[in-house]
């Protein structure tokens, strides 16, 4: 009897996965079309849409699966950019260095944070997270000679690819969005592995993990520099789109900006906070021409979401879902 | 004014400073211990009761504006525990922290829309306008009266939760919450009290820090980030640890500010660190969270 729950349960969740993966294609494919409309507003604000996607992924996939609530996630994105900036304009703004440059230097970043604030959990750790990274803040802010300080490092331009492609709007955005899609089937394979497995544990009871044998120290820490280096590299796709990159971009508040991502697409799930970034994007700048008062929407809509879908648009989504297959 | 002098008026400066914090901070770790929620719109309470002190102090007066500012937040602290908080209690907690957080964004554009954005502030009552002179050191008589209430405020705080009876049930509620109540005690009517307590604190260090700091759009994180650091230093739950966080705080803060300008916002989050890396747990917390 049991078993056989089970076994229906396995198919009904192969069912939806599969349908998951159809869903995330289609949806690629739909995105892909986009240029041919020709609108140069739409290509600017879906890359804008996708990069922030990557960014509140790298976050969703911390808070969904071991479940670490982090605070100080923008000193990630913002490193990332400013490496990539940095890269692009005293080096070459050859796509496969800035991206590295991005990569690795939050990394590197995500090591020493994570090393740091890992020594806590809860509450502490997300206060850590956050202190650490508006540690980062300050010095973007101070280190005027290299940074630009508080008016931000400016003049990064599009990238290109060893001279075989130059990048210009339309071909940037295929990019983002290849990115985008590799970064959440990575990220989902991640999941899925014996690695992730131990994650999902450590998200659910840690001791009890850990009583198996596990050193749930260094999972957590792997996942957090994983996440590290996933930010910064959307973040280095950041200083290329926007061709600036300044303090605010590492401030807390764009860390709170991809928890609100995160909450309001669905913890987790890997596609909810992609889609969260969609939702919050589309609430700070539909609203914008209409009203001034767009972060008190904003801190509504989020109110509601903590009280009445705290699964976010993907629970809604997967709940309405079932509701037709039954 | 010889180095001396300076440096003990910068003291001085830094001790109404930290003693502000350790008024919010002891808000904050009170409703912690409590109910193990953070609350990340205690900062919005602060401002919040400033810019509703500004309004006010023209037509009450100083002291009067001052009792009506912690009275309105504490209504509506409580309106807010009521209506939003309370039906949480059964969640998780980290539903209850994200719910002050949205309520902290709201706050934080709602008090731009009524109160504008430009800086405001709010004059000291005629009776400490001017100098006191403390050991030979010149300091504004409006900050030596904060370092007072401070003080006095602290000792106060330790007496009600050592001393008392209602203090006992608190201590009891923040070490074992079922016990307390197993005992018959309404625990949810002591969470929603501890909860207004708490932002009456925030609210009355905001009203008497409008002098010295102003009012504006965007002190509410700053500060809330302020007094995180203070409960995190000192231990959260530990009003012991809150204190003496937030005079070093405030201290590290003000000198940084006056030997090292590039560097301030920096030093206090070397100090935290370098606390944090001997101590994970704070300086004053036993048991680790």
């Amino acid at each position: 009897m049991a078993a056989q729950t089970q076994a229906g349960q396995k198919t009904k969740s192969l069912a939806a996965a599969h349908a998951g993966t159809a869903a995330v294609l289609a949806g690629a494919v739909g995105l892909a079309l986009v240029p041919l409309t020709g609108s140069t507003y739409l290509v600017s604000a879906l890359t804008e849409i996708l990069i922030l996607s990557i960014f509140a992924l790298s976050l969703g996939f911390l808070m969904g699966f071991p479940k670490l609530v982090s605070l100080g996630h923008a000193a990630f994105f913002g490193v990332g950019a400013y490496a990539a900036g940095l890269v692009a304009v005293h080096l070459a703004p050859n796509i496969v260095l800035t991206l590295v440059a991005g990569l690795v230097l939050s990394l590197m970043l995500a090591v020493v944070i994570g090393a740091l604030s890992l020594r806590s959990t809860g509450i502490y750790f997300l206060m850590l997270t956050l202190a650490l990274a508006q540690m980062v803040y300050v010095v973007a802010q101070k280190w005027e000679s290299v940074t630009g300080g508080t008016n931000g490092f400016t003049g990064i331009p599009y990238p290109e690819l060893f001279g075989l492609i130059e990048f210009d709007r339309a071909s940037f955005y295929y990019l983002v969005l290849i990115l985008a899609v590799a970064s959440y089937f990575l990220l989902r394979a991640i999941v899925r592995s014996p690695f992730g497995r131990v994650l999902v544990g450590i998200g659910s009871n840690e001791q009890r993990v850990r009583a198996i044998g596990y050193g749930t120290r260094g999972y957590k820490l792997t996942a957090f520099v994983l996440a590290g280096a996933v930010a910064g590299v959307s973040g280095a796709l950041w200083a290329h789109h926007s061709g600036i990159v300044a303090p605010v971009d590492l401030h807390w508040s764009h860390s709170a900006e991809a928890l609100i991502m995160v909450i309001v697409g669905g913890a987790g799930t890997l596609i909810g906070p992609m889609l969260g970034a969609a939702l919050v994007w589309l609430l700070e700048n539909a609203l914008n021409p209409y009203t001034e008062r767009s972060t008190m929407i904003a801190g509504i809509v989020f109110i509601l979401f903590v009280f009445f879908a705290r699964n976010g648009v993907a629970g809604i989504v997967r709940n309405l879902w079932e509701r037709i297959r039954r | 004014m010889g180095e001396i002098q300076a440096l003990a008026s910068h003291l001085l400066n830094g001790l109404a400073y930290g003693l502000l914090l350790f008024i919010l901070a002891a808000g904050l770790s009170l409703i912690f211990g409590m109910m193990d929620v953070i609350n990340l719109s205690h900062g919005s309470f602060f401002m919040l009761a400033g810019f509703i002190g500004v309004s006010l102090a023209d037509d009450l007066g100083f002291w009067l504006a001052l009792l009506a500012t912690v009275g309105i937040v504490a209504a509506i602290g409580l309106a807010v525990e009521l209506t939003l908080l309370r039906p949480l209690y059964n969640r998780d907690h980290l539903d209850q922290i994200l719910l002050t957080f949205g309520l902290a964004l709201v706050i934080e554009d709602a008090s731009e829309w009524i109160f504008g954005s430009t800086i405001q502030s709010l004059g000291v009552p005629a009776a400490l306008s001017g100098n006191a002179s403390l050991l030979g050191v010149s300091i504004p008589a409006y900050r030596l009266a904060v370092i007072a209430v401070g003080l006095l405020l602290g000792a106060a705080l330790y007496v009600l939760l050592e001393k008392t009876r209602v203090g006992a049930i608190i201590r009891a509620g923040v070490s074992n919450r079922e016990m307390v109540s197993a005992l018959g005690f309404n625990i949810t009517a002591i969470f929603g009290g501890v909860f207004v307590f708490g932002l009456a604190l925030a609210a009355f260090a905001g009203f008497m820090s409008a002098p010295i700091l102003g009012v504006y759009a965007g002190l509410d994180f700053e500060i809330l980030i302020l007094t995180l650091i203070v409960v995190v230093i000192g231990g959260l739950g530990s009003l012991t640890g809150a204190f003496w966080a937030s005079l070093l705080i405030g201290i590290t803060q003000i000198l940084g500010q006056a030997y090292f300008p590039d560097l301030a916002a920096l030093v206090i989050y070397i100090v935290m660190a370098a606390v944090l890396l001997v101590r994970p747990q704070g300086l004053f917390q036993r048991k680790y969270a």
